[in-house]
């Protein structure tokens, strides 16, 4: 088995746009944005890679925390963004495209976060 | 200045398989923007995650989709197995390897149908889907089944193809690549598909990087990434060199599946020649505890499972990132300026999958 080197680097959320320039200037693509509920906050890992070189960031997140778009760096961040917006109730501010909790079109209502079930609407919608 | 008017595209179209929804912003018959959404068939497969024991989870995995249905298996195995550090027998590696090509061709046969219908050329349809059959005949003689495998598990896989199989196979692709290279012909040298197509969805080099694509419509784009680089399964043992074309647009993104035609025909043959004996599987004892993100090539890119285990029987997190998700922002792109007739067309360069983007 082949593993992958693969590194994660925890960041407070205030160095989040500054810590995504510099990976952006340095030439990582954007691979993935994706968020995982742990008991009473939210962990996201925006995850980079260069030539096979495979870096997260990752912020932690309480549920009410107004998280800042990358979408002004990465343009098809919004997909992921949405996506974790919808699903887990993030407030996302400042994408370049706002679905306002629409992006996923389910009966259910969302979002479906693990800590936040039975609580309003999330804040985009 | 011209009226705009909106056009929903989808969630049902002739030329849409599965469900998606584009809204199409339109000065009369041009696109000027497009805003997708998705959400129709969602199953909130990551969730089932915390419910089945992680050795189970691999049959809803390979479900989350019908056709790179062994890949996602694949991607989800290989996460457990790194974060257990278990060592998967060469043997078993190498099969993971004949069937994952075997599913990459006969998805790109697939779409070859599909893409060849949408332009509107049935008899390349038909051909494309007969060529397929054979590609299923051999997943079906090796596995059990045409859609889903169900072959692979933590620790190797379950079932071996033996040598006598494995030479079938080698004599099945001698008359089989002659006829995908009559069928390739078609698609890259006839007039009237490269007028269709030529021109058609352009993204750039530097537009595919940005803005994350992944596989076919990444390398279409001229850039190099093909996940099989990393090495994993036997990849790392064989000779493989990703297939690129430089236009950026709905006939580069066709070239490129084309051309990964020979590449998986190619890599099915060096595995079946060199395919090491010993066992298929090793026995895995305790539960995953730790976290990875599993990369994989799909047909249609890179696909990343990321694995979370807290050391019990049940993940506490699997989040399946699908290159569809990820070609949707180029999609986004590469519509504004085309025109409505050549909307379906564009869409499908993509080869959009929503079943597993509605994981």
């Amino acid at each position: 088995m082949t593993a992958e080197k693969q590194t994660i680097r925890e960041i407070p959320l205030g160095d989040l746009e500054r810590s995504v320039r510099e990976l952006h200037g340095d030439g990582y693509r954007l691979v993935q944005i994706g968020c995982t509920a742990i008991e009473e906050a939210y962990e996201i890992n925006y995850s980079f890679d260069k030539d096979f070189t495979f870096l997260n960031l990752r912020v932690t997140v309480t549920p009410e925390t107004e998280v800042p778009s990358i979408s002004g760096i990465y343009w098809g961040a919004f997909i992921y963004e949405n996506e974790m917006h919808d699903l887990f109730g993030i407030p996302v501010t400042g994408m370049n495209i706002d679905f306002h909790g629409a992006m996923i079109r389910t009966a259910q209502k969302q979002p479906f976060s693990v800590t936040r079930k039975g609580e309003g609407p999330c804040r985009n919608a | 200045m011209p009226e705009r008017i909106v056009v929903p595209f989808g969630p049902q179209h002739p030329v849409l398989p599965e469900p998606i929804h584009l809204d199409l912003v339109l000065e009369d018959e041009t696109v000027v923007d497009v805003i997708p959404s998705i959400g129709y068939v969602h199953r909130g497969l990551e969730q089932l995650v915390t419910k089945r024991e992680y050795t189970d989870f691999v049959h809803v995995a390979e479900r989350i989709c019908g056709i790179c249905s062994f890949m996602h298996g694949l991607a989800y195995v290989q996460g457990i197995e790194t974060i257990m550090d278990v060592e998967v027998p060469d043997r078993a590696r190498y099969l993971r390897t004949i069937w994952s090509e075997c599913s990459r061709l006969h998805s790109h046969l697939l779409w070859l149908g599909l893409f060849a219908d949408a332009m509107g050329f049935e008899s390349l349809f038909m051909q494309s889907w007969r060529l397929r059959e054979s590609v299923l005949d051999v997943l079906e003689d090796t596995s059990g089944g045409r859609v889903i495998q169900g072959t692979c598990k933590v620790g190797g896989v379950r079932r071996d193809i033996g040598r006598e199989k494995l030479d079938d196979i080698l004599r099945t692709l001698v008359p089989f690549e002659q006829q995908c290279r009559n069928l390739g012909d078609v698609f890259l040298n006839d007039e009237s598909v490269k007028n269709r197509l030529q021109g058609l969805g352009i993204v750039t080099k530097g537009e595919a990087y940005d803005l994350g694509a992944a596989g076919p419509t990444l390398r279409g784009s001229g850039v190099p990434i093909d996940a099989r680089n990393l090495g994993y399964a036997a990849y790392g043992d064989l000779d493989f060199k990703p297939v690129t074309e430089s236009a950026g647009d709905c006939y580069a993104r066709c070239a490129v599946r084309v051309g990964e035609l020979f590449t998986s025909i190619d890599l099915i043959r060096q595995a079946a020649e060199t395919i090491p004996e010993g066992p298929i599987e090793v026995k895995v004892t305790g539960t995953p505890d730790g976290e990875y993100f599993s990369r994989v090539e799909q047909p249609r890119g890179e696909v990343v499972h990321y694995i979370r285990g807290n050391g019990t029987k049940h993940l506490t997190r699997a989040r399946i990132r699908t290159p569809t998700l990820a070609n949707l922002p180029p999609l986004v792109k590469m519509l504004p300026g085309c025109q409505l007739a050549d909307v379906p067309v564009i869409v499908l360069s993509i080869d959009p999958c929503i079943s597993c983007t509605e994981r």
